[in-house]
């Protein structure tokens, strides 16, 4: 620590030389683009080595996921799951909670509003009875994490290991109930009865997209706001960065943490919801998308800001509908997606510890 | 196992010469010379922050002194690793015990061996048995450490120190989270070991186990060596007399060489010199009855500083009271809070008047924290009573408390006072989060929360780039304005300040200090908790001595405090 530091005369403290505006700008395309270039590349070097051609698969990925309509109106249509469970995800990760059990709570919720659905929809009209399966969606994907909710304000116990676990009884359980209970009979596959596409959430300007997609815009700027402009959102930051602090501050950390995995879980059930009552119309046994820990990792690539978390997603959307084609097409297997989305992961990871060092060397 | 005493017993097996250690801002160690002799336990005596962990430090091979020699069997050579102290056969036994808690006595023993040797289990245990045995102790070599006691576990560490041929053995706070028993069982096994020609280095804050256990006394004080009393006047010297001494050497004003009478009283607060600071009350003190035979839970505070106050009587201004003393405001009655096996906080009774700053004293680690945490509503207490305004607070919680006029100014400042990545002007409302005017109805108002960073940044000569910055990038004098900007700004009725200089460079140190007293010369009750006998000399009106959780005893601030408040430090009155 240098004398001025010490003795806290600040204004003696000189900046590290500013590069200009051109540097600044070369910078940041370095320190953003440069990762999304290089994973492109690491990823065609695996392509090639499993024998197709790159640019092929690029190509069409790019084709079937964003350049022809129909792979767009899919793309858009995805992005709603896929943004209530960022939303989910910023939520809790912002607080410090490490909600890894979003899948379990995604496809319980998805299996009862896929049983309540139609029922519902037959007894009710449209617009009150899709509201009411968000709502029970949320309900059922809370108390799902009322368990290691409870075991970590209370007893400390790591949630990571317990919503992990819940995830695991979440998916057999939902399985059980598509299997025994809510299956229908007028079907060989075991499946719950189908939501008819009339009585499912309404599609945009005649398209084929999903009114999902911007429940799920609405889901994250909403949970951006509330974790950047409102004192609730504050509270569970202060709990995040250092939960001592909160509990000097006086803060009621095991009850924020409830609310954190009541509303973390509430967030990835209506993700269920949203895919049931906006796309998929029933759950087949044995589905399961595993959207969580996929949505996972952009959450980070967006360092938990909710409006970056809307550009990965759609990026990973178009990245898994045009995957998804290209490997009918190529024979590339479908989670190819995460492979590239890893490889960025880590690429973005190393950029990001030599800028570090780097500002580090400037400051010393 | 044990090393043969050598044949000439006064040459020192170490001798330190001139040792300086510097640290940024602080000379730990300023030519220090000690030498430590076979056979006798060398006690090293200090405050907290008088040097010992630097010395002990540079003798154990963990950092080298800036200046000075080192020698080690009369040759000089620098001990540049713990492991070479090893090799010279300086062991050291730390204050918390370095055993692998999970592993076997035994299994322990092994872990400094070769890793590509197969460990002879058997061969270890006899031998840690034979030398265990030869010392008087019975310690099953293969029972689980974890699940001795804190001083088996340390006895097992000296067994583990001479296993490695030390001839000085370094016990660094060992006593310090024994009970009495075990603090008398090691002082034995120290008189044991200094009769087979070990060199023991017994560092403690207790004088009593300085007379019990030791041989010879050296005295550091703000990193240096004031004084060293030799096995022969240590005998020739009665207790008292010795006491005396060393509560002098440790304590003793700086400028004086002898106490005496004339000794000028500290000047408490030093009101009025600055003038316009008129709002000054009498300091009411404690019957010293009470200070010295234990503590009564209802302190009887009527009495008034027995010597001439060379400042003015107290004209307090609006107040309905005729009475020179003001009724306080922050009263605790037998407050107990539970640690870790003994309460960590047992049976404290305190009081504080408006503008009365209440020192507390005590070596770090006596229940100071728990007591601060335990009023500020973040700990909770298991028995007794905290009445402010005479309303019992004991149900509320910090914010309520807040609230109410009670602050508490941490001495983590980055651990829980403040969140590092945090701009500074939330960090000066992080105990208002949602409060208005500053957020309406639960939505931020940037323009009041700016406006109120400005301000307190301002008022506070915080100095930061701007209130944006995160405030863990600002140096700890201003990490630390933050927090008194935070904890005197609005309706601040009682603070409690805990170590509030603590790492601060000088200049910041002095602003602070300037700060509390502004703050109790404003009409704020005090409370200041202290490791750092002048400061709590320069600014309290009584200093309260907290000892292992309890209360030792409250002394008002005149000419006889220093050397009061030493003695119930270290346990001199008992």
């Amino acid at each position: 620590m240098t004398a001025d530091a010490v003795n806290g005369t600040a204004p003696a403290h000189k900046p590290p030389a500013k590069p200009g505006p051109a540097g600044a700008a070369l910078h940041w395309a370095l320190v953003t683009l440069g990762p999304i270039l290089a994973a492109l590349l690491l990823s065609g070097a695996v392509l090639l080595a499993l024998g197709t051609d790159p640019l092929a698969y690029y190509g069409l990925v790019l084709q079937r996921g964003l350049l022809s309509w129909l792979g767009l109106q899919e793309t858009l249509s995805r992005m709603g799951p896929l943004l209530f469970l960022a939303a989910g995800l910023i939520v809790a990760f912002r607080a410090g909670i490490w909600n890894l059990g979003t899948d379990g709570q995604f496809l319980l919720a998805a299996v009862i509003v896929a049983a309540a659905g139609p029922p519902l929809a037959d007894a009710l009209p449209g617009w009150v009875a899709l509201p009411l399966c968000l709502v029970l969606a949320a309900l059922v994907g809370a108390a799902w994490s009322l368990l290691p909710a409870l075991l970590r304000a209370y007893q400390g116990v790591n949630e990571i290991i317990t919503t992990l676990m819940m995830t695991f009884l979440g998916t057999s359980f939902a399985n059980v109930l598509v299997k025994l209970a809510f299956r229908d009979p007028a079907t060989t596959v075991p499946q719950t009865r189908t939501l008819p596409v009339d009585d499912r959430l309404p599609r945009l300007f005649g398209s084929t997209i999903s009114s999902g997609l911007l429940l799920g815009l609405l889901a994250v700027v909403l949970v951006h706001l509330m974790m950047t402009r409102t004192a609730f959102g504050l509270k569970l930051r202060v709990v995040g960065a250092n939960a001592r602090a909160a509990v000097h501050a006086g803060l009621p950390v095991p009850r924020l943490t409830i609310a954190v995995f009541a509303l973390s879980a509430g967030l990835a059930a209506m993700a269920g919801a949203v895919d049931i009552i906006g796309t998929q119309g029933n759950v087949r046994a044995d589905w399961n998308p595993a959207y969580g820990l996929a949505v996972i990792p952009l959450v980070f690539l967006a360092r938990f800001n909710g409006f970056a978390s809307i550009a990965f997603v759609f990026l990973f959307s178009v990245l898994s509908i045009g995957g998804e084609s290209a490997a009918r097409r190529l024979g590339v297997p479908h989670f190819f997606t995460l492979v590239v989305m890893a490889i960025l992961l880590i690429v973005l990871a190393l950029v990001e510890y030599a800028d570090h060092r780097r500002r580090e060397r400037m400051r010393a | 196992m044990i090393a043969a005493p050598p044949s000439d017993a006064g040459a020192p097996i170490v001798a330190l010469h001139g040792i300086t250690r510097r640290f940024p801002g602080v000379v730990a160690n300023d030519r220090v010379d000690l030498a430590i002799r076979p056979g006798e336990v060398h006690v090293l005596l200090g405050e907290n922050g008088a040097g010992k962990s630097t010395l002990i430090a540079m003798l154990s091979g963990l950092l080298q002194p800036d200046e000075g020699r080192i020698l080690v069997d009369g040759r000089e050579q620098p001990i540049a690793s713990p492991r070479h102290a090893l090799g010279f056969g300086i062991g050291t036994v730390f204050q918390h015990v370095m055993l692998a808690p999970t592993l076997t006595v035994v299994e322990n023993l092994a872990l400094g061996l070769p890793w590509w040797r197969r460990p002879d289990r058997a061969r270890l245990a006899a031998e840690f048995t034979r030398t265990a045995e030869a010392l008087g102790l019975s310690i099953d070599p293969h029972a689980v450490t974890g699940e001795l006691s804190l001083g088996e576990q340390q006895q097992a560490e000296i067994v583990r120190a001479l296993l490695r041929g030390s001839r000085v053995l370094i016990l660094d706070e060992a006593t310090s989270m024994l009970t009495p028993k075990g603090v008398e069982e090691l002082g034995a096994l120290m008189r044991r070991l200094a009769g087979r020609g070990i060199a023991v280095v017994f560092i403690t804050h207790k004088l009593k186990e300085a007379f019990d256990f030791g041989d010879r006394i050296s005295i550091l004080r703000l990193g240096r060596k004031v004084g060293e009393i030799p096995p022969e006047r240590l005998r020739a010297l009665g207790e008292r007399e010795a006491t005396a001494e060393i509560v002098h050497l440790m304590f003793g004003s700086s400028e004086s060489p002898l106490p005496s009478p004339s000794l000028s009283p500290p000047s408490p607060r030093g009101r009025g010199l600055g003038g316009g600071g008129s709002f000054g009350l009498t300091r009411p003190v404690l019957s010293q009855a009470g200070a010295d035979g234990g503590f009564d839970p209802l302190p009887i505070r009527a009495q008034t500083r027995a010597d001439p106050s060379p400042y003015p009587p107290p004209a307090r201004g609006g107040g309905t009271m005729n009475d020179s003393v003001p009724a306080p405001i922050l009263v605790v009655r037998d407050l107990s809070v539970p640690g870790h096996g003994a309460a960590a906080v047992a049976d404290v009774a305190l009081e504080v008047a408006p503008g009365e700053i209440l020192g507390i004293a005590g070596i770090d680690g006596n229940g100071q924290k728990q007591l601060a945490e335990a009023l500020a509503g973040q700990r909770p207490a298991s028995g007794g009573t905290v009445l402010l305004d005479g309303r019992p607070i004991d149900r509320l919680d910090v914010g309520a408390r807040r609230r109410l006029g009670l602050r508490y100014v941490t001495d983590d400042r980055l651990g829980e006072g403040t969140v590092g990545p945090f701009p500074v002007a939330l960090n000066l409302l992080l105990k208002q989060i949602g409060e208005p005017p500053f957020w309406s109805r639960g939505l931020d108002r940037p323009d009041e929360i700016d406006r109120n960073a400005r301000a307190l940044v301002a008022a506070f000569d915080v100095r930061t780039p701007g209130i944006r910055t995160p405030v863990g990038r600002l140096s700890g004098g201003n990490i630390q304005k933050v927090l008194l900007a935070r904890e005197l700004s609005g309706a601040a009725r009682v603070v409690i300040y805990s170590k509030p200089t603590y790492g601060l460079d000088a200049q910041n140190i002095v602003a602070a200090r300037r700060r509390i007293r502004d703050a109790a010369d404003a009409g704020i009750a005090t409370i200041l908790i202290s490791t750092d006998l002048e400061e709590l000399l320069e600014l309290s009106d009584r200093i309260a001595v907290m000892s292992r959780g309890r209360i030792a005893g409250t002394v008002a601030n005149d000419d006889r405090a220093r050397q009061r408040v030493g003695e119930l430090m270290i346990g001199a009155q008992s």
